[in-house]
Formats: C-alpha cells, structure tokens, sequence
C-alpha cells in the first residue's frame, strides 16, 4: 500500500496536476498541427498537379525535394533552419521553423502519395475525358484528381498523422508545446505528475485521429481477389 | 552568397568535426542494429495477437498498438528517460533509446504485418492445414511469406522512418549523429556540421527513398 501511494504521489499528483494544468494546455499543439496539416497537403497537391505538366526540368527538381525531405530526419532540419538562418540574416520564431519544416516533410510526401494515386488512373480515363471535350486541366480536376484522391485517403491519413506527431519536437527549439511545457513543470516540481500529463494529452489529441485512420482505412481499402 | 557558403558549407569546419561526427555515426548505426530487430520481431508479435482468435488478446494487442501510434515517440522517449527515475529506475540514454524505440517500431511493424497477413486469402490457410500442416507451421510456411511480399514497400519505408527515429536520440545525450553535429556546431557557431551530418542521412537513406518509390510504383501497377 505504501508503494502505491508513493507511485500515486510521483506520477498523478493532485496537487501538482492541479498548479500546472493550465499550462500544459496552453500548449499550442493543435494550432501548429493544423497549419502543418493544411499548407503540408496543399503544397503537396499543388506539385503533385504541376508534376503532370511533364516539364523535365521542374519535375527533376521536385523529385529531389521530395526525395530529400523523405529522407532527412525532421530534427535535423529543424535544426538546421532554427540555428542556421538567423546567421545569414534571417531570423524566424521558433514556432515558423517547426511549422515551416513540418509542412514541408508533409508536403513531400503528400506529393508523392498523390502522385501515386494520379498514375494509378488508367489512361483510358485520360483519353475519353479528353475526346469528350474536356481540356488538360478540366480532365485533371473533374475526372483524374477525384478518383485518385480518394485512393489517397489511407496512406494520406497515416502519414499526416504520423508528421504531425512531430510537432513534440518544437520543445528541442523552445515552442510552449505540450512536451515543453510538461519538461518545465517537471522540474520546478521536481515530480514527474506533469510528464505523465504531458504523455496523456498527446495521446487524448491523437488516439481520435489514430482509431479515425484505422476507419478510413478499412472504407476505402483496396481488396486483393 | 559568401555568407551562405561560410555559414552551411564550411569545408575545414566540416574537416574538424569529422571525427566527431564519424564516431556519432558508429552510435547511430549501433541503435538501429539494436532496434531494428527488436522491433521487427515485436512487431510481428503484435501482429499474431490481433489476429489471435481470443477477443481479449486481440483488444490488447490492438488498444496498445494505437495507443504508441499515437504517442510522439520524443514523449514517449522523455517519459521513459526522465519520468522512470522517479520510480526508482535509472535507466542509461541506449536502455531508453531501446524501450521507447522498441514501443514506437513494434506498434507500426505490427500494423504493417497485420495488413499483410490479412491480404493473404483465406484458402491459402484451409489449404495448408488440410495438408496436415498446423497453425505455426501454416503461418510461417505458406501465410508469412506471401504477407511480407505484399507489404515489402511498407516494411522498408518503416525501415527508413526508425533510422530517420534515431536522431531524436539527441534529445536525452545520446551521442549519436545528430548529437555529435550539433555538439560541433554549438562550439563553432556554424551550421556546417549539421550539414555533413544531413549529408550522411542523405547518403544512407536516398538510395532506399528511391528504391521504395519504384516498389510502390510496381505494387500499384
């Protein structure tokens, strides 16, 4: 019983649960994560859409800005733009550089999932759009996009959900993200009850979207026979 | 454009930091050595339990799957780190490295195998067994195979998301790659350390990003 106690006094702390609530709400998570969600995937449709135009040299240069952004980890970026840019003269609020380098991961791989699901349309659909009358573009936005894109509904999903995860790593840059706050308030109190907290509302913010995924998945999953 | 090259590009800064760099390098790849296979194999695990036919095992295995999926693993890594001394564990920055790791890769492997599994039909099982092979034995023989060939493109970008993973090991002191850059560039005040270490990222991981395009493209077609 004594043992129980003592956990319930480290990690669940009324009393500190109580000083550092709002703080760890105040937390500004589902601001970043939004503004990453929306500009990440509309970036990522737009170069998806000019990669059909078929220019070489704009489509060499977007693959290797995707391919880049896949391949470097977020914190090395983030990073790089936190302490690199103010000593060329440009400085950006923390909270600029994690939504800046969050929205960009997101949109290089939103770009390559729309991609996808643009070459999956077979090219019959292309070339009876087009022999009715429709333009390149008027194809593209009422026949091709909305078939593809509900092709990328899963994988879109998962991938959002698991970029903006990563907005926990704005507290290695000093964002007041819940992750910060919950650091700090671990040790003025010298308890771990806000860690805990910290932990519980990450997984309050995602464990909706997480179980939503896992239901998209399933209405939109494409069967092998 | 001077101060750009000076500042990002600085070949003796990088020239200095190299063996730093180089040894942070060896603790990265040390990491993944030790998390790969241990989520791999967790993975796996998870997978057989939510497919198992008892529902409670099968809740569990799905309840904690989505619950490390959605958990940033940095929280995840801090809490372990930070929050287990509390409890009187006093865990080393690799041994938290390794729980919060193997938590994190075990639940999204598991997703990926279970999706894979599931795409096997039905009859390739009731087949099996009725040529007198059990439920192990069908699993590891006929089922697993076909389900790993399925999901391949997924296994390998999850491969390349842990390796991408690593670099928050730098959070708690773990000196590896990205620790050591930035150590060097916090000494230096110049971001071409952290270059390098991109650079290095860049080597390891870009021909495998190129390689999961091409497998996506041939699954899909």
């Amino acid at each position: 019983m004594e043992a129980w106690s003592r956990f319930l006094d480290t990690f669940f702390n009324l009393d500190v649960i109580e000083r550092y609530f709002p703080a760890i709400m105040k937390g500004v998570v589902v601001t970043i994560a939004a503004a990453v969600v929306v500009t990440g995937t509309l970036l990522g449709l737009v170069l998806a859409i000019v990669r059909t135009f078929r220019l070489i040299p704009m489509n060499a240069l977007i693959v290797v800005f995707v391919d880049m952004f896949r391949a470097l980890p977020p914190l090395v970026l983030v990073l790089l733009v936190y302490f690199g840019l103010p000593n060329i003269g440009i400085n950006l609020p923390s909270f600029a550089v994690l939504w800046l380098v969050l929205a960009l991961v997101l949109a290089a791989f939103a770009e390559e999932i729309f991609w996808a699901g643009i070459l999956s349309i077979p090219k019959g659909q292309w070339e009876a759009a087009r022999s009715t009358g429709l333009g390149f573009l008027g194809t593209l936005a009422y026949v091709v996009l909305p078939q593809a894109i509900r092709l990328t509904v899963p994988p879109l999903t998962n991938r959002t959900i698991a970029i903006t995860k990563n907005t926990a790593l704005g507290t290695v840059i000093g964002v007041g993200e819940i992750l910060n706050q919950a650091t700090t308030a671990q040790s003025f109190s010298g308890n771990a009850t806000p860690l805990m907290m910290g932990a519980i509302a990450y997984v309050i913010l995602f464990i909706p979207v997480v179980v939503l995924g896992r239901v998209l998945e399933t209405r939109f999953a494409w069967r092998r026979v | 454009m001077e101060a750009i090259i000076q500042q990002f590009f600085n070949l003796a800064i990088m020239e200095r930091a190299l063996p730093l760099i180089l040894s942070g390098l060896k603790q990265t790849i040390l990491i993944c050595v030790l998390v790969i296979p241990l989520g791999l194999a967790g993975g796996l695990a998870c997978a057989i339990l939510s497919l198992s036919r008892l529902r409670i095992a099968r809740w569990a295995a799905v309840a904690g799957i989505d619950f490390f999926r959605a958990i940033p693993p940095l929280v995840l890594l801090i809490f372990i780190y930070a929050g287990l001394p509390f409890a009187g564990l006093r865990p080393s920055p690799m041994t938290a490295v390794a729980i919060a790791f193997f938590l994190n890769t075990s639940s999204y492997y598991g997703e990926i195998y279970r999706a894979g599994i599931e795409s096997v039909g039905q009859g390739q099982w009731d087949a099996a067994r009725s040529t007198g092979l059990r439920g192990y034995q069908t699993l590891a023989y006929i089922v697993l195979p076909q389900a790993v060939r399925n999901v391949l493109p997924d296994l390998v970008s999850n491969t390349v998301e842990v390796v991408k993973l690593t670099s928050i090991a730098s959070v708690v002191a773990l000196p590896e790659l990205l620790y050591s850059a930035d150590m060097a560039r916090s000494v230096t005040f110049n971001s071409s350390p952290i270059v390098l270490a991109a650079a290095i990222y860049l080597v390891m991981l870009w021909p495998i990003v190129r390689l999961i395009s091409r497998l996506e493209r041939r699954v899909a077609a």
